[in-house]
């Protein structure tokens, strides 16, 4: 009898083992059926991509859709049950988190340029913006030429502070540069008089206006300073982690529900940002939605 | 973890310049928070000696407040809430004008949390010290002011170079902190440089070992304080 439960049980080990092939190529699916749970890193202030909204919950536009992914990777390696760990994330930690095996996706505003694809790899577009001012009304600054002698803030280890940073060398403009930590600390900066600028991705901007006291008394001006395309940071050289990603992304362009997604965000979205669908992004939707 | 090294990014242009502009920094705010540490907080160590029940309440008061926020949350009261409650014209100096801002803000906010612990040292010290030295000395005919200047407070000092070397190895690590209100010191040029290059390791052994070779100069110097201020004969003050 207990021979016959040990030749069982054995049996039971072997087959339990067995994963799908491709989860095997994979080191993060690997780890995350391993761990049984997925780390996702998300911006706190990233309105609306990812935020802390009311009662404290993480939601955004970035979030829905990491959220379709997960369950995606859920369905792939057939799993009952995945947690998500949500992790809180700046734009200086969010690379080494990512690098180290901390978090398996990054989901938040993070621009996809070249110099990060060296240590992290993105998935599919999911936003178009670029670098732009947010201002008090009534202040004059039209452009970055009329921060000649002002103050701007500029959120460290961000494509827009390379950009504004650059924009103002190249122009031969003076600006003095007040750095922080994050959104918020840029636009309580702005707002008590300290700087006369903050820069950052427009959409960012809008987000911030919509939430502050009093949205009619700033205004976001200024020429696009920067092309800043948003995509999910993988892990590097995880090809079969990107292409569950890619699929779900792929999947949802093609059935229309990405736009249904942005239009609950962003048009008017809860914070009110009332941004319609751009006609760049549109296309950028439907050259993505890749067909089986 | 696949990581790719190149310790070569430190000696680069413009890298190598933020180290040393970091360096630089950390330096300069640790050494001007030390001095209004050292200065306030002896001063206020004293106050709650005194045998006056005022004089030892404003120096429990301060310490208490001091000593009681997390040094994060005073870099943010200072830098955030201290200007708007300043009169309009003050206040808009200190946001717009003033040279400096973050780095004065930092100074003052490191150099009066660091106050309040090195209070409490020169406290402790004084304490130490038999209360017989104390009748002595009054008993010569020295006015209170005397005997804390020429008995109490040199005593004291010696018994606490211990300690205090401990709060001064700490003002440098503190100054750490002033990265969140914009000062760029080493540490936070470490992180620029993370974010330029993404040679973190890199970039955060450089900051660890000039923090060392900070500290270690820092020691090096107590010792030679020590071993200067030593007075003989006197059982467990400069103890070898």
């Amino acid at each position: 009898m207990f021979k016959k439960l040990l030749v069982a049980a054995a049996a039971v080990a072997l087959f339990a083992g067995v994963t799908p092939a491709d989860a095997q190529d994979s080191p993060t699916l690997k780890r995350i059926k391993e761990r049984g749970s997925i780390s996702i890193g998300h911006r706190e202030a990233s309105v609306p991509f990812a935020y802390i909204g009311p009662g404290g919950k993480v939601i955004g536009y970035s979030i829905d859709l990491c959220m379709k992914i997960v369950d995606d990777i859920k369905k792939e390696l057939k799993m009952d049950k995945l947690d998500v760990k949500l992790v809180p994330v700046t734009p200086q930690t969010r690379i080494p988190l990512l690098a180290n095996g901390t978090i398996d996706m990054e989901c938040g505003s993070t621009t996809n340029n070249l110099t990060r694809s060296k240590q992290v790899d993105y998935l599919a577009v999911t936003f178009i913006t670029g670098t732009k001012l947010l201002v008090k009304k009534g202040s004059g600054i039209k452009e970055i030429e009329d921060l000649k002698g002002k103050s701007i803030g500029l959120a460290l280890g961000t494509t827009n502070e390379k950009a504004i940073k650059a924009a103002a060398e190249q122009l031969k403009i003076d600006i003095k540069y007040v750095m922080v930590k994050d959104h918020t600390q840029g636009w309580l900066n702005l707002e008590n008089g300290r700087t006369d600028a903050y820069a950052t991705d427009d959409v960012l901007l809008y987000g911030l206006v919509a939430k502050s006291k009093n949205p009619k008394d700033w205004d976001v001006v200024g020429r696009f300073l920067s092309y800043d395309p948003y995509g999910f940071m993988v892990p590097r050289n995880d090809s079969e982690f990107r292409l569950v990603g890619n699929r779900t992304l792929a999947d949802l362009m093609r059935s229309g529900e990405m736009q249904k997604i942005y239009d609950k965000w962003f048009n008017p979205g809860p914070d009110k940002i009332n941004m319609p669908i751009s006609a760049d992004l549109k296309k950028a939707f439907e050259i993505q939605a890749l067909p089986y | 973890m696949s990581y790719n090294w190149n310790w070569g990014v430190l000696l680069q242009d413009p890298y190598f310049g933020w180290v040393w502009s970091g360096l630089g920094w950390t330096c300069a705010v640790a050494v001007a928070a030390w001095v209004i540490a050292f200065a306030l907080g002896s001063v206020i160590g004293v106050l709650r000696t005194l045998p006056n029940p005022t004089a030892r309440a404003i120096g429990a008061g301060y310490v208490e407040l001091f000593r009681n926020i997390p040094l994060l949350m005073q870099m943010f009261l200072w830098y955030f809430v201290v200007p708007e409650l300043l009169p309009r014209d003050v206040g808009f100096y200190v946001k717009k004008q003033m040279p400096l801002p973050e780095y004065w803000t930092a100074v003052v906010c490191l150099g009066l949390y660091t106050s309040a612990r090195v209070a409490e040292q020169v406290r402790s010290g004084i304490n130490a010290i038999r209360q017989g030295q104390r009748y002595a000395a009054l008993a010569l005919g020295l006015t209170p002011v005397q005997v804390y200047r020429y008995v109490l407070v040199p005593v004291s000092y010696r018994i606490i170079i211990p300690p205090l070397t401990s709060e001064f190895l700490g003002v440098f690590k503190n100054s750490s902190l002033a990265l969140t209100i914009g000062v760029l010191e080493l540490t936070a040029q470490a992180r620029q440089i993370e974010e330029y290059t993404f040679q973190g390791f890199e970039a955060f052994t450089a900051a660890t070992v000039l923090y060392c070779v900070i500290t270690a100069i820092v020691m090096g110097l107590m010792q030679v304080v020590e071993s200067n201020s030593r007075i003989p004969g006197m059982i467990s003050l400069g103890a070898k």
